[in-house]
């Protein structure tokens, strides 16, 4: 039993990376119509921007040490710190959650200049030339932060006080061996809220609506007389903030490297397949489904009776669900049916 | 598109000069600076995966993300060929042929029952079930992440019913012909032209035109009576073996097989290459194969020093503000030179290089015309171009 829920709950969190990046590739399809392959990069963008915001506060000046008299001796010290302090420090140690502020802009540019400047040119044409462009884009995009930061992952540590593990079984009365990172039940709130803002965003405001009307039938909401290229633009944006925050909740569980969103790009697509090529809700529940069903497949007495399904049972569904059910598990009838 | 058939005897001719091409890939080659062995081995085992890959993507149309796997299963089968039965590279190229082949019926099988978008993911699917495999549960047979390597404690049943085995590790041979250097690349190089002039024979045989009719348009081909999946899976079967053989040759010039070789990223290698020349062309891939792989030679091997050097003709400060630009694309960078590159080409050119020639004979021929036929009224029905867009 104790097992079962710690296996659920490995399963949630990464089920959270899964639903949120591909809740941004499908609101892309569903929107735009585009099959991006550079979507993984957008998560990877993202994890760097992490990276980025901690080495920004950790800009260094040399100071001498004075704990050590013997000899002249110097240390690297942060600004923040020799500004600040304590309150420095602290800001530095929680670099992780603040750097969401500083990456809900920076992707929302990225996401604005991909669209504007290379996606709304292959609106036309075939899937099998948007998958290439954006392959080729993934790739420019992946060797420029491997220029910029190095190809060794590069570790951003979650702040001091969520690094331990929080005590669920004791929580819930099922024995203490139940333990479990409260940065990864962190990821699991905050992706679940994203996808509730997503949601919200998408079903109570009057963009939103217009926006799930543009998936539904375009041409009939552009004949109305609403510029429906400036919203999608808007939406792609969106995408990318979602995507990229999830990149950036992500870092400390992964470290960033310049390949992570390749890694994550063909899983992200299997999960938009699974729930449904251009079904929001269906990306998400995919997500959430086969993470758990990722971390069950790992566990030893199941790896036992199948050795390695660990390790191709996403895949396995996915096959599974494009024969029997293309449309996905709750994709719209008559969508992607061939 | 073009109904009238090249002759057989046309078809010959081409290859002859074809031949006579390759083999002498050595002599022209140097002057450009990639007169080496090594490199023009890469040229034909390369070669032959695009020229592979461009009967299924070019005929059909269909994009398939997950050759590397063939590519894979060809070089491990071969490595094993070496280590249990013997040194000779036919047999390992045989097996290997026929288990990529293998491999390729059941995959395509599975994934051609979709089309488009779907087939793709269907094919990365299996690559990456594949690639995933090798590194956990088939280590017994791919040996993980060290790769499978050839070692002389192997039993080489063959080589050692013949002779004795020798003191140290032995090479791929053909029939005691070293298959290193000079040698290895006529060996690749032989094959290549053996498969240039069995995908020419598919491209102007009644089959092919049904792959591209196809291409063109599927549910039309299907009203017309004919069940498309036979020859789709036909086409696929095909290219799978022409990677397996691929695979292969990677695994007698050097005989090693790793598991990175099936990432799906390699697959997009191949696609990136046969688009870069001209998908649905019969030399196109192959000119994508040469110019990626000679590029990639040469920029790899670039620094700023060598860069300095190539702008020495320049004004000294003129010379390093160029230096600092383009360095981020040569050395280490030399990926992102590839994925700009790529992306330039769907843009603008999306039938590769060969469309670009075309363009450009387009432009000669049209002036040529205009002077001399400018009374004479426009023909009625143009002469149809062969089919260029990728679809």
């Amino acid at each position: 039993m104790d097992a079962i829920l710690l296996q659920i709950l490995n399963g949630l969190d990464k089920g959270g990376a899964y639903a949120l990046i591909a809740l941004g590739l499908t609101l892309v399809f569903g929107t735009l119509g585009v099959v991006n392959f550079a979507h993984g990069a957008l998560f990877m963008l993202g994890a760097f921007c992490s990276v980025t915001f901690q080495k920004l506060l950790t800009i260094s000046k040399q100071v001498k040490d004075t704990s050590i008299t013997f000899f002249d001796a110097y240390k690297e010290m942060p600004y923040l710190e020799l500004w600040f302090g304590d309150f420095g420090k602290t800001i530095i140690d929680y670099s992780v959650p603040l750097s969401i502020l500083f990456a809900i802009p920076v992707m929302l540019l990225i996401g604005l200049a991909m669209e504007r400047g290379l996606i709304r040119h292959f609106y036309k044409r075939t899937h099998a030339e948007q998958i290439l462009v954006t392959f080729g884009l993934a790739i420019v995009l992946q060797e420029i932060v491997k220029l910029t930061f190095g190809a060794n992952p590069i570790p951003t540590p979650a702040p001091e006080i969520f690094s331990g593990t929080a005590a669920i079984g004791s929580l819930f009365g099922l024995g203490e061996s139940v333990v479990y990172p409260w940065w990864r039940l962190i990821y699991l709130g905050f992706s679940l809220s994203i996808i509730a803002a997503v949601f919200a965003f998408l079903n109570l405001t009057t963009f939103g609506m217009v926006v799930r009307a543009g998936m539904m039938d375009r041409e009939t909401v552009g004949l109305l007389g609403i510029n429906v290229e400036k919203r999608f633009t808007i939406v792609f944006g969106l995408a990318a903030i979602v995507t990229g925050l999830a990149g950036v909740m992500y870092s400390p569980i992964l470290p960033p490297d310049y390949h992570m969103g390749m890694d994550f790009l063909v899983l992200s697509f299997v999960v938009v397949v699974v729930g449904g090529m251009g079904s929001l809700g269906g990306a998400v529940a995919a997500g959430f489904l086969l993470g758990i069903l990722q971390s069950f497949a790992s566990m030893n007495e199941i790896k036992s009776i199948i050795p390695g399904i660990d390790q191709i049972i996403i895949y396995l569904v996915a096959v599974f669900i494009i024969l029997v059910r293309p449309r996905g598990l709750f994709g719209r009838e008559g969508v992607m049916e061939d | 598109m073009n109904i009238n058939i090249p002759s057989i005897k046309k078809d010959l001719f081409v290859m002859l000069i074809f031949s006579v091409v390759i083999l002498s890939m050595p002599m022209w080659l140097k002057p450009l600076g990639a007169g080496y062995p090594d490199l023009l081995q890469k040229f034909a085992i390369f070669g032959i995966f695009a020229v592979g890959y461009n009967v299924l993507f070019g005929l059909t149309g269909y994009l398939s993300f997950g050759h590397a796997a063939f590519l894979g299963v060809g070089s491990y089968t071969a490595v094993w060929s070496f280590k249990l039965l013997t040194m000779n590279v036919l047999p390992a190229i045989l097996f290997s042929v026929i288990l990529a082949g293998i491999a390729a019926a059941i995959i395509g099988f599975i994934s051609l029952r979709r089309s488009g978008i779907y087939f793709s993911i269907l094919t990365l699917a299996f690559a990456q079930m594949f690639y995933n495999m090798a590194y956990s549960v088939l280590t017994p047979i791919t040996n993980g992440e060290t790769g499978l390597q050839l070692s002389r404690s192997d039993p080489r049943i063959i080589d050692n019913m013949m002779a004795q085995a020798g003191a140290s590790l032995p090479s791929p041979t053909l029939f005691g012909l070293e298959m290193s250097g000079y040698s290895g690349f006529y060996f690749c190089a032989v094959l290549l032209i053996i498969a240039f002039f069995i995908s020419q024979r598919i491209f102007h045989s009644p089959f092919g035109m049904k792959l591209q009719a196809i291409k063109s348009n599927q549910t039309r081909m299907k009203y017309t009576g004919y069940n498309t999946r036979p020859y789709l899976l036909s086409a696929f079967v095909i290219s799978g073996m022409y990677a397996g053989l691929a695979g292969a040759l990677m695994a007698v010039t050097d005989p090693l097989a790793g598991a990175e070789r099936m990432q799906w990223t390699a697959s997009g290698e191949v696609v990136l290459m046969t688009i870069l020349g001209g998908v649905g062309t019969l030399i196109g891939p192959l000119l994508g194969v040469g110019i990626i792989k000679y590029f990639e030679n040469i920029f790899s091997a670039m620094n700023e020093q060598a860069l300095l050097a190539a702008y020495s003709f320049m004004p000294d400060w003129l010379a390093k503000v160029m230096v600092t630009i383009t360095s981020p694309f040569v050395g280490e960078g030399w990926h992102l030179t590839l994925g700009a590159l790529f992306v330039v080409i769907v843009i603008f050119l999306p039938g590769g290089i060969m469309e670009g020639l075309g363009k450009i004979k387009n432009l000669f021929k049209s002036k040529k015309k205009d002077t001399f036929t400018e009374q004479i009224p426009p023909k009625l029905p143009e002469k149809a171009e062969p089919q260029k867009e990728v679809s």
